[in-house]
C-alpha cells in the first residue's frame, strides 16, 4: 500500500529531515510513527499526503508515485487519503454538517449522496446530533471528531494522522482512538506520528521509531521505548 | 462544471464579499475611481478624435482662377481638375458668391464690403475636395501647374498643427489610461490578497480534501468580476448624465457648424459597455493575481 524507497529530503534551510528512509506498509495496518521532536515524523507525514516532495527517492501509494506526481494531479490523489491534525482544521464558519459536507462538494458529488455519506459518518464518529453546532460550539474532542468524519467521508484505502491526540487530554484521546481503531478495522489502512506513549503502549500496533530523519527501530506490536 | 457547482461559486463568492464588506467596498472604490477618470478621458478623447475627422473631412482645396481667364479657359481648368484621380467634387463659387458669403460670415461689420458690390477683388473659385484628406498636398499641388489657377490653399498648416495636436494628446491619453489601469489592478489585486490571507486556512483545507485548482480560484474569479462590474455602475451613471447636459449644451453652441459631438445613441452605450468589460477585467485580473499565490502549480 505505502512503500518508501531511499527518501531523503532537504528542506531549502538546509535541514535534512528524512535521511535514507526505507519502509513498506500493507494494507489494512496500523502504524505508529514515534520519535523525540524534530526528529522528522511530521516531514515523514508530509511527504504521504505530498505536502512535501521527497528530495531523492521514490513514495509508493497505492500504485502512485509522489516523486513524480504532477502538481495538478495532487488533487486527485488527495481524494483517496484521509489527513488528520494535531489542530482539527475545521472551517470555524461552518457547522458541522457543512465541514464534513465540504470535502464532498469540492469533488462535486451529487446533493442526494452527500446527504446521506455525510450523515453516514457523523453517525460513525458519535456526532449525527450535532451536525447543526458550529466547531467553537464544541469540545476538542468533537472537533477531532468532526475531522476524522471529514476525512474519511471519501472512503479512503488510506489515512494519515499528525498528533491527532496532541490536543486532547487523556480521557478524550482515548474516544479518538476507539474511533481509529473502528475505521481500521473496517480495513483502512492507518499511519499515525504521535508523543502519545499511553496509548502506543496499551493499544499495540506496529511502532517505527525515526531519529533525526532515519528509521532507527520498527516493530510490530512494538512499545513507544522512549523515557518520558 | 455542474450547474450546482457553478450555484455554488457564486454564493460563496457573494458570502465572501458581504463577510469582507470593508474589503469589498475598497476594491470596488479603487475600481470607481479609474473607471471615472479612464471613462472622462475616454469620452473626451474619442470627441477631439469626432472634431478632427470633422475638420479634417471638411478640408477643400480653393483654386483662384486667374482674372484673365475666360468662361472657356475655366470650363477648361475644371475639366481638367475633375479628371484627376483623387479628386472627389469640384463646386464652382463665382466671386460674387464668395463676396455674399464674406459678409454674411461677418454679420454686421461685413456690412462694410458690400461696397465693393460695385468692383469685386475677389476671385471666382472652384472648391476641390479629395477622396481621402491625405491626398490634399498632392492634388493641390497637381492643380498648381493648371494654366489659370493663380492660387492654390488648403490650410496645410492649421490642418497639421491640428492632427499633431490629436495625435500627441491620444498618445498621452494611452500611456494615463494604461498607468491608471495598473494602478486599479494593483489595488484590487491587493484588497483581494488581504481577504485571501484571511481565508487561507479555507484554501489550505480546500487542497487538503482534494479541491482542484480551478475549483479553487472560481469564487476568487466571481469577486473579482463582481467588484468590477459593481464599481463600473457609478462612473456608467455619472459620466451619461454629465454627457447628456454637456451634449446638450455644447451643440446648441455648435449648431449649424460642420463640427459636431458625437450621438449620445450608440456613444454612451459604446461607453457603458466599455467600461464594464474594463471593470470585470480588472477584477479578474487583480484576483487571480492575488489567489496565484496560494496555489502551487
Ligand atoms: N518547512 C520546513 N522548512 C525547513 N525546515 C523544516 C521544515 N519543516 C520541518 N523542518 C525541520 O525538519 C526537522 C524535522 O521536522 P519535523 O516537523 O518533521 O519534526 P517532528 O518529528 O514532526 O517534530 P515534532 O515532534 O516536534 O512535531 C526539524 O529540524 C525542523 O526544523
Ligand atoms: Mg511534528
Amino acid at each position: 500500500m505505502i512503500e518508501m524507497e531511499d527518501v531523503y529530503k532537504k528542506y531549502p534551510n538546509g535541514v535534512v529531515a528524512a535521511n535514507g528512509i526505507n519502509v513498506s506498509i500493507k494494507q489494512g495496518e496500523f502504524v505508529y510513527v514515534v520519535g523525540p521532536s524534530g526528529a522528522g515524523k511530521s516531514t515523514f507525514i508530509k511527504m504521504m499526503y505530498r505536502e512535501e516532495k521527497p528530495s531523492k527517492g521514490a513514495i509508493m501509494i497505492d500504485g502512485v508515485n509522489l516523486a513524480k506526481l504532477k502538481e495538478s494531479k495532487v488533487p486527485i490523489f488527495r481524494r483517496n487519503l484521509g489527513v488528520v491534525f494535531q489542530d482539527f482544521k475545521l472551517l470555524p464558519k461552518l457547522t458541522v454538517y457543512e465541514n464534513v459536507a465540504f470535502a464532498l462538494e469540492v469533488i462535486e458529488e451529487s446533493p442526494k449522496y452527500i446527504k446521506k455519506r455525510v450523515m453516514e459518518v457523523l453517525d460513525l464518529v458519535g456526532l449525527k446530533h450535532k451536525s447543526r453546532m458550529l466547531p467553537t460550539e464544541l469540545s476538542g474532542g468533537e472537533q477531532q471528531r468532526v475531522s476524522i468524519a471529514r476525512s474519511i467521508v471519501n472512503s479512503p484505502k488510506v489515512m494519515i494522522a499528525d498528533e491527532p491526540t496532541g490536543n486532547l487530554d487523556p480521557e478524550t484521546s482515548w474516544e479518538i482512538m476507539r474511533i481509529f481503531e473502528e475505521i481500521n478495522t473496517r480495513g483502512t489502512t492507518i499511519v499515525m506520528a504521535t508523543h502519545n506513549r499511553e496509548i502506543v503502549n496499551t493499544i499495540r500496533h506496529r511502532v517505527i521509531a525515526i531519529e533525526n530523519g532515519q528509521i532507527i527501530r520498527d516493530e510490530q506490536r512494538g512499545d513507544y521505548g522512549y523515557e518520558s | 462544471m455542474k450547474a450546482r457547482t457553478i450555484r455554488r461559486h457564486v454564493k460563496e463568492s457573494l458570502r465572501n464579499l458581504g463577510r469582507n464588506g470593508w474589503m469589498t467596498f475598497a476594491s470596488v472604490s479603487a475600481v470607481t475611481v479609474t473607471l471615472m477618470l479612464v471613462g472622462v478621458f475616454f469620452v473626451i478623447m474619442m470627441n477631439l478624435n469626432k472634431v478632427a475627422t470633422d475638420i479634417e473631412e471638411d478640408v477643400r482645396i480653393r483654386v483662384h482662377v486667374d482674372i484673365a481667364a475666360t468662361k472657356e479657359d475655366q470650363q477648361a481648368l475644371e475639366a481638367k481638375i475633375k479628371q484627376l484621380a483623387d479628386v472627389d467634387t469640384v463646386e464652382y463659387s463665382s466671386k460674387e458668391a464668395e463676396l455674399d458669403n464674406l459678409i454674411a460670415s461677418l454679420g454686421d461689420e461685413g456690412e462694410a464690403f458690400k461696397l465693393f458690390e460695385q468692383d469685386n477683388p475677389l476671385y471666382d473659385v472652384f472648391v476641390v475636395k479629395t477622396k481621402e484628406p491625405e491626398q490634399l498636398e498632392k492634388v493641390a499641388k497637381q492643380i498648381e501647374k493648371f494654366e489659370f489657377a493663380s492660387k492654390v490653399k488648403y490650410g496645410q498648416d492649421d490642418v497639421d498643427k491640428l492632427f499633431s495636436f490629436i495625435g500627441t494628446s491620444r498618445n498621452v491619453g494611452i500611456i494615463l489610461i494604461v498607468a491608471l489601469l495598473f494602478t486599479a489592478m494593483f489595488l484590487i489585486s491587493n484588497t483581494i490578497k488581504i481577504t485571501i490571507v484571511a481565508r487561507r486556512r479555507e484554501i489550505e483545507i480546500m487542497r487538503l480534501v482534494g479541491a482542484t485548482n480551478s475549483f479553487i480560484r472560481w469564487p476568487f474569479f466571481m469577486e473579482g468580476i463582481m467588484i468590477g462590474v459593481l464599481g463600473s455602475v457609478i462612473p456608467i451613471v455619472l459620466i451619461s448624465t454629465l454627457y447628456t447636459y454637456s451634449y446638450d449644451y455644447i451643440s446648441a453652441k455648435l449648431e449649424g457648424h460642420f463640427i459636431q459631438l458625437l450621438e449620445m445613441n450608440p456613444f454612451m452605450y459604446q461607453v457603458a459597455g466599455l467600461l464594464i468589460l474594463l471593470g470585470a477585467f480588472i477584477g479578474i485580473w487583480g484576483s487571480l493575481m492575488s489567489v496565484r499565490k496560494f496555489l502551487k502549480i
